[in-house]
């Protein structure tokens, strides 16, 4: 079959489909669009200013592996003016985390980022493998995504960042899009397609790929010999989001823009107002934003030192009734984030 | 009979169902007659892609074929590239084959 001339440049030959919006392109044609689609996401949402301190969440998988690239390569091209550091959380998974830290470590000497690697042990005291160990592989993602969550926003405010950058990309939105609709989740259907979140004092979190396939991710990975990590977690996986996962890459099979439209519809869903959304409040224990007495960590930890977290709802309820929590239960740390130096300090 | 030589990469959690090995040097019929334990080929055309996907299945896959393949074809979420071309401007699996052609097959579905 004679080889296809790229329909941008006119010049070289294609090398790939785009699947957004099915043009065929070369490869340096590919580089250019597909990085300037991502200064383009960033400028019109306005996501930084000149001077901020922006983590990237790197587990040294394919997303955040390219965000790292991508986002060094525009602070550089467009002087964001950005200071830019690496934030791993290392969930304590032998075989597993350990092994793509050291992909993250190698980004590092690579990107020339500074990095800072938080884990689970130091802040929770407990590793994954012995969550695992206790509890079980049933709702073992549950305590990772609440830890990981947390583990990253305390991490940023030890780096003292502004922001937060995860390499979320379309494909894992429009996953989540779906998923937020069978579970009928309006309040996460609300803010699963916000390009930026912010809570009252947590830092702020954007998604510079909300816009950029997964395929183009992983080919921009490829034709750039991006050194990325990909092995399953050890643990069972997120199966409720593994079928929407399936069935999202059939129906791309199928039509290649449905991801885009089931963003566009998650977007144009409004929630009504009788819809209650909780208030938030902070956390009693540990002072983490939390939309109940206890934040979701600090419930989950306390379940882990109690030795009730793999019961059943009803028979903890019974349990919590019969004995208050001890006194003695592990709080954990919150970093303060200093004063900025060009912040004037009270006299 | 006449054979094919090419090389064929695996990558992003693929390898992992071939032996955990990225790199495989493989020799093919150059014909789709060859015997496939489920793959009834029975024509004398030139083998193409499809055809290498059956092969490899019977061939060089350890576990899980519901991970690579999905009918007739890769499983939708695995990249293939031919050449360093998507296979996608190739005419994907009616592509036939040449000796010495490479191809490298990613999957995008491990975790990020």
């Amino acid at each position: 079959m004679p080889s296809k001339t790229c329909v941008l440049c006119q010049k070289a030959n294609a090398i790939l489909k785009r699947p957004k919006t099915g043009q065929q392109i070369c490869k340096e044609c590919f580089f250019t669009v597909f990085e300037t689609e991502v200064h383009n996401t960033i400028t019109t949402a306005k996501l930084f200013k000149p001077g901020d301190r922006v983590a990237i969440g790197a587990s040294g998988g394919k997303d955040s592996t390219v965000l790292a690239h991508v986002m060094k390569t525009l602070n550089d091209r467009y002087n964001y003016g950005l200071q830019l550091f690496l934030l791993s959380i290392d969930e304590g998974i032998t075989g597993y985390r350990d092994d793509s830290l050291e992909t993250v470590k190698r980004n590092q000497i690579q990107y020339d980022l500074p990095l800072k690697i938080l884990s689970y042990d130091e802040l929770y005291g407990w590793t994954m493998d012995a969550i695992v160990e206790q509890i079980g592989r049933k709702n073992n993602c549950t305590f990772c995504g609440v830890f990981r969550r947390q583990a990253l926003d305390r991490g940023a405010a030890m780096l003292e960042v502004d922001h937060i950058v995860t390499g979320h990309n379309a494909d894992d939105i429009a996953e989540t899009v779906l998923m937020n609709i069978m579970r009928g989740d309006i309040a996460r259907l609300g803010r699963c397609t916000l390009i930026c979140t912010q809570g009252e004092d947590t830092i702020k979190r954007s998604k510079p790929f909300k816009y950029a396939y997964e395929k183009e991710i992983v080919m921009y990975a490829y034709f750039k010999k991006l050194d990325y990590f990909s092995t399953e977690c050890i643990y069972s996986p997120d199966a409720y989001r593994g079928h929407a996962r399936v069935f999202l890459k059939d129906l791309e099979a199928a039509r290649p823009s449905a991801i885009i439209d089931i963003i566009h519809s998650g977007e144009a869903f409004e929630v009504a107002e009788d819809v209650k959304i909780k208030d938030q409040q902070t956390c009693q224990r540990c002072g983490y934003i939390s939309s109940n007495e206890l934040c979701k960590a600090c419930a989950l930890l306390e379940g882990l030192e109690r030795g009730i977290a793999g019961m059943g709802i009803k028979e903890r309820r019974r349990l919590e009734k019969a004995a208050p929590a001890p006194e003695n239960l592990r709080t954990i740390p919150v970093f303060p984030r200093a004063p900025k130096s060009n912040e004037k300090l009270p006299a | 009979m006449s054979t094919l030589t090419l090389k064929v990469e695996f990558g992003g959690g693929l390898e992992l169902l071939f032996s955990n090995q990225r790199v495989h040097n493989v020799t093919i019929p150059s014909t789709m007659l060859a015997s496939s334990k489920d793959w009834e080929a029975t024509s004398n055309d030139p083998a193409n892609v499809t055809y290498l996907l059956h092969w490899l299945k019977d061939n060089l896959l350890k576990e899980r074929e519901e991970l690579f393949l999905e009918g007739d074809t890769v499983r939708p979420g695995i990249l293939v590239l031919i050449n360093e071309t998507d296979w996608e401007l190739l005419g994907e699996g009616d592509y036939v084959l040449k000796d010495k052609d490479e191809i490298v097959m990613i999957s995008t579905l491990h975790g990020g």
